[in-house]
C-alpha cells in the first residue's frame, strides 16, 4: 500500500511565476524577498569584515586608531587650548564617547554611499536585491564599533565613571546612529551610480556635518530649550547626547532632542528607500 | 500551459547611447542646468532622468519585439553576431535589468552564470570565495556545505583551498568559478560564454558537465559563438540579429542561417561607410574572381583602396586575419613585408597575395589598421570576412577540419 502511495506522481503543482516587465514611478519594498536574501546579506557583511583589514600590519587596530587619535587632538586643541566646556565630564571622555558612535556614522554613511559603484561588477552580473549592499556595508562597520567601543569602557573604568540606569537604551541610540547612516547612505548610493561627483562630496559633506554635531562641544551650549530640540533635525545631535546621557550620566535628559532626531531619521530612511528603489532599475545599466 | 518555462512577449530593451564623452558633457549640463532651473533639474534627478530630456532621443533598441517560447526541459541555444542583444536577453531574463517594453514570464528558480567566479574577492581564501560566489549566485549555506567536496575537486584546487584567490593562477581562478556555477541547481540555467575558459582540458570538462545540466532535464539557455558546443548541446537555437529574433528552431538549421547571416556583405558596407581611410576592400581567390570563399591550400588576395591618405605622413597598412572569436592569426603588413611607399594622395589600390593559405576550413575576419609609423589613424574590425572551404590539401582523400587546430600544416611522414 505504501509503494502504490509512492508510485502516484504528483500533482501537477503550479510553478511560481515571475513576471519581468518596466515598472513606472515608485516600487514598493519587496520585504519577503530580502528574507529570502538574508544570508548573501550576511556573507556579504562577513567579507566586507573579513577584507577589511586583509594585508594591514596593524589589522583591527586601524578601528580603534581612528576615534582614538581624534580624541587625543581634540582633548587637546578644543579641551585644553580653546577650552570648551564639557558638561563638567573630563573632556576626553566627553568626546570620545561621541566619537565612536560618530565614526560608526560616518563609516557607515561613506561606505554606503560607494556601495553600489564598489560592486558594479556585482551588479552587472547577478541579480540580487540591490539594497544589500548599502546595508551590508554599514553592517560591517559594527564590528568597528564593538573594537572602539571596548577602548571606550577601559577609559570608563579609568575616570571612575558609573553608567546610570539609562545605559540600556544605548542600542536604540545605536539604532538610530545605524538608521541615519542608512537613510542617508541610501540617498548617495543611488546617487552616486549616475554622478561620481558624490564620491567627492562626501568627503566634505562628512566633515562639516561633524563640525555640525556636538562631537567636540556640548549641545548645552544652546540654552535655548527649543532650540536646543531642533538641534535634533541633525539625527546624530541626538545619537551623540543620547550615547553621552546613557553612559556618562550627563544632565540634561535629551528626550525632546532624541524625539527630534528619530523623527527626521526615520523620514530620511523612508525618503531613502523610496529614491533607492525608484532607481534601483537604472544601476545595472548606468554603473 | 504548464509546460512552458520561459515566456517572452514583446520583449524590448532601450538604452541610452552615451561613451564617457557624451557622459561628460551631459554631467556639465547638469550643473548648468542645475543653475538655470534648479526645480525641474532636482526633479528629473529624483526621478532617475539624469542625462535631461533631451538626450532621452539619442537611444537604441538592444532588442525588440521579441516573442519567444521555450519549454520545460529543452537546452536552446542563443546565437548571433556581436551586439545582436544575446547578452542583453540574458540580462533581462536573469533580472539584473528590466525590459523597457513588452514583458517575460518566468516558471520556476532561475540561476544565471553571466560571468566566472563573480564576486570572488582576491583577498579571501578559495574556501571563503566558494561560500561567496556560491551565495551570490543564489544558493543557500546548506547547499554549499553539502557540495563542497564535489566542487574543489572538480575545479581541482583542493591543495589550494586555504590560499588567498590572488596567489592562484588566472586558470585556478577560471577552473574554481566555473565548479561553483556548475554546481547550481536552479529549474532553469542561463548561461552566457563561460565555456570559452580555461585550457582545453577544462574545457572539455566544463562541456562535460554542461551536457550532464542538459540531460538533466533542466531548461537551459546558452549564449556562445562557439558553434561546435551548442551544436552538441542544444536541441534548439535562437538566432538574433541587430535585437530582433530572426529565427527559432533546430539547432542546424539555426546555424546555418547564422553562418550566412555572419558572412553577409551588409555590415561590411555599413564599416566601409563609415571609414575615413578605407573606401574599399575586396577578396579575390586563386582564379582573380572576386570570392568569399577560398579553398584550403590557395592563394587569397585582398585588394584595399584607400583614401584621404593625405591626412597620414608616410601611410601603412596591416592587415589582419583573424578567426572567428576575433583573435588575430595571420597579420599581412605593407611595410614589414614589402616596405612598400603608399602615396600620400589620390586613392591608392593595394593588393597582397598570399603564398598558399592554410588556415583549417571556418570563418575568418579581416580587420585592417592604417597609420604612419607607431601612430595608429585608424582601426577597422571585422571590415569583411570569407571562408576557408574543405580541401584535399595533403591529397590522402582526409579533410582537414576545423577542430583539429589553427593551421593545416604539410609534412613529412617516415616509417623506419
Amino acid at each position: 500500500m505504501e509503494q502504490m502511495i509512492e508510485k502516484i506522481p504528483e500533482p501537477a503543482t503550479a510553478k511560481p511565476r515571475l513576471r519581468l516587465q518596466p515598472t513606472k514611478g515608485w516600487v514598493p519594498i519587496n520585504f519577503q524577498e530580502l528574507r529570502e536574501y538574508r544570508e548573501l546579506l550576511y556573507f556579504m557583511t562577513w567579507r566586507d569584515i573579513k577584507v577589511r583589514y586583509k594585508q594591514t600590519v596593524i589589522g583591527a587596530a586601524w578601528a580603534i586608531i581612528q576615534p582614538f587619535l581624534t580624541m587625543v587632538v581634540f582633548s587637546l586643541f578644543f579641551g585644553r587650548l580653546a577650552g570648551v566646556p564639557s558638561d563638567d565630564i573630563p573632556y576626553p571622555i566627553f568626546t570620545y564617547a561621541a566619537l565612536v558612535p560618530w565614526t560608526f556614522f560616518a563609516n557607515g554613511l561613506t561606505n554606503s554611499a560607494n556601495s553600489l559603484v564598489t560592486n558594479a561588477n556585482l551588479i552587472k552580473k547577478v541579480y540580487f536585491p540591490r539594497l544589500i549592499l548599502p546595508v551590508s556595508a554599514i553592517l560591517s562597520g559594527v564590528v568597528d564599533f564593538v573594537l572602539a567601543f571596548v577602548v571606550l569602557i577601559g577609559m570608563m573604568l579609568f575616570y571612575n565613571i558609573v553608567p546610570t540606569a539609562n545605559v540600556i537604551w544605548l542600542p536604540a541610540f545605536l539604532l538610530l546612529a545605524l538608521v541615519t547612516s542608512l537613510g542617508v547612505g541610501l540617498w548617495f548610493a543611488a546617487m552616486n551610480v549616475q554622478f561620481r561627483d558624490v564620491r567627492y562630496a562626501i568627503q566634505f559633506l562628512v566633515q562639516f556635518w561633524m563640525f555640525a554635531t556636538p562631537v567636540a562641544y556640548p549641545s548645552s551650549m544652546i540654552e535655548n530649550d527649543v532650540l536646543r530640540a531642533l538641534y535634533g533635525i541633525n539625527p546624530m545631535a541626538g545619537v551623540i547626547e543620547g550615547f553621552r546621557w546613557a553612559l556618562l550620566g550627563t544632565q540634561t535628559a535629551p528626550d525632546a532632542i532624541i524625539g527630534v532626531s528619530a523623527l527626521v531619521a526615520l523620514l530620511v530612511l523612508v525618503g531613502g528607500l523610496y529614491y533607492f528603489k525608484r532607481l534601483e532599475k537604472t544601476f545595472a545599466d548606468v554603473v | 500551459m504548464s509546460d512552458i518555462a520561459i515566456d517572452l512577449q514583446n520583449i524590448g530593451k532601450q538604452y541610452k547611447i552615451g561613451g564617457e564623452r557624451q557622459r561628460y558633457r551631459a554631467l556639465r549640463d547638469t550643473i548648468t542646468d542645475a543653475v538655470k532651473a534648479p526645480v525641474r533639474r532636482a526633479r528629473q534627478v529624483l526621478r532617475g532622468q539624469a542625462y535631461g530630456a533631451a538626450d532621452l532621443n539619442e537611444t537604441f533598441w538592444a532588442l525588440r519585439d521579441v516573442n519567444l517560447q521555450i519549454k520545460d526541459g529543452e537546452v536552446v541555444g542563443v546565437i548571433g553576431r556581436n551586439g545582436a542583444g544575446k547578452s542583453t536577453l540574458l540580462k533581462i531574463l536573469s533580472r539584473i535589468t528590466e525590459p523597457s517594453e513588452g514583458y517575460a514570464d518566468i516558471y520556476g528558480r532561475v540561476g544565471a552564470l553571466l560571468e566566472v567566479g563573480t564576486g570572488f574577492h582576491p583577498e579571501l581564501t578559495g574556501r571563503e570565495n566558494i561560500f561567496l560566489n556560491g551565495a551570490v549566485l543564489g544558493m543557500r549555506r546548506s547547499e554549499i556545505v553539502r557540495k563542497f567536496d564535489e566542487i574543489i575537486a572538480f575545479a581541482e584546487v583542493e591543495k589550494f583551498i586555504d590560499t588567498p584567490v590572488k596567489h592562484y593562477s588566472s586558470g585556478m581562478a577560471l577552473r574554481l568559478g566555473f565548479s561553483v556555477a556548475a554546481h547550481l541547481e536552479p529549474e532553469i540555467l542561463l548561461v552566457d560564454e563561460v565555456l570559452a575558459v580555461g585550457d582545453l582540458a577544462f574545457q572539455k570538462k566544463c562541456l562535460g558537465k554542461m551536457d550532464d545540466v542538459a540531460k538533466s532535464g533542466r531548461t537551459v539557455l546558452l549564449v556562445s559563438h562557439n558553434m561546435a558546443a551548442i551544436a552538441n548541446l542544444c536541441t534548439a537555437t535562437v538566432l538574433l540579429n541587430r535585437g530582433q529574433l530572426v529565427n527559432y528552431g533546430p539547432t542546424a538549421e539555426i546555424i546555418e542561417q547564422y553562418l550566412k547571416i555572419a558572412e553577409s556583405a551588409e555590415n561590411s558596407e555599413e564599416i566601409l561607410e563609415n571609414s575615413r581611410h578605407v573606401a574599399n576592400i575586396e577578396l579575390k581567390n586563386e582564379q582573380g574572381d572576386s570570392a568569399n570563399h577560398i579553398l584550403l591550400g590557395d592563394r587569397l588576395t585582398i585588394e584595399v583602396t584607400l583614401k584621404n591618405t593625405d591626412q597620414i605622413a608616410v601611410p601603412v597598412v596591416s592587415l589582419f586575419i583573424c578567426n572567428h572569436y576575433g583573435d588575430r592569426l595571420i597579420m599581412l603588413g605593407s611595410q614589414m613585408q614589402a616596405n612598400l611607399k603608399i602615396p600620400g594622395n589620390g586613392t591608392p589600390r593595394l593588393s597582397v597575395t598570399t603564398d598558399p593559405i592554410h588556415l583549417l576550413p571556418g570563418l575568418y575576419t579581416v580587420d585592417v589598421g592604417i597609420g604612419s609609423g607607431f601612430d595608429l589613424a585608424e582601426y577597422l574590425h571585422g571590415v569583411t570576412s570569407f571562408t576557408i572551404e574543405y580541401a584535399d590539401l595533403f591529397e590522402t582523400g582526409k579533410l582537414p577540419s576545423a577542430k583539429q587546430g589553427v593551421i593545416a600544416q604539410k609534412a613529412t611522414w617516415d616509417l623506419r
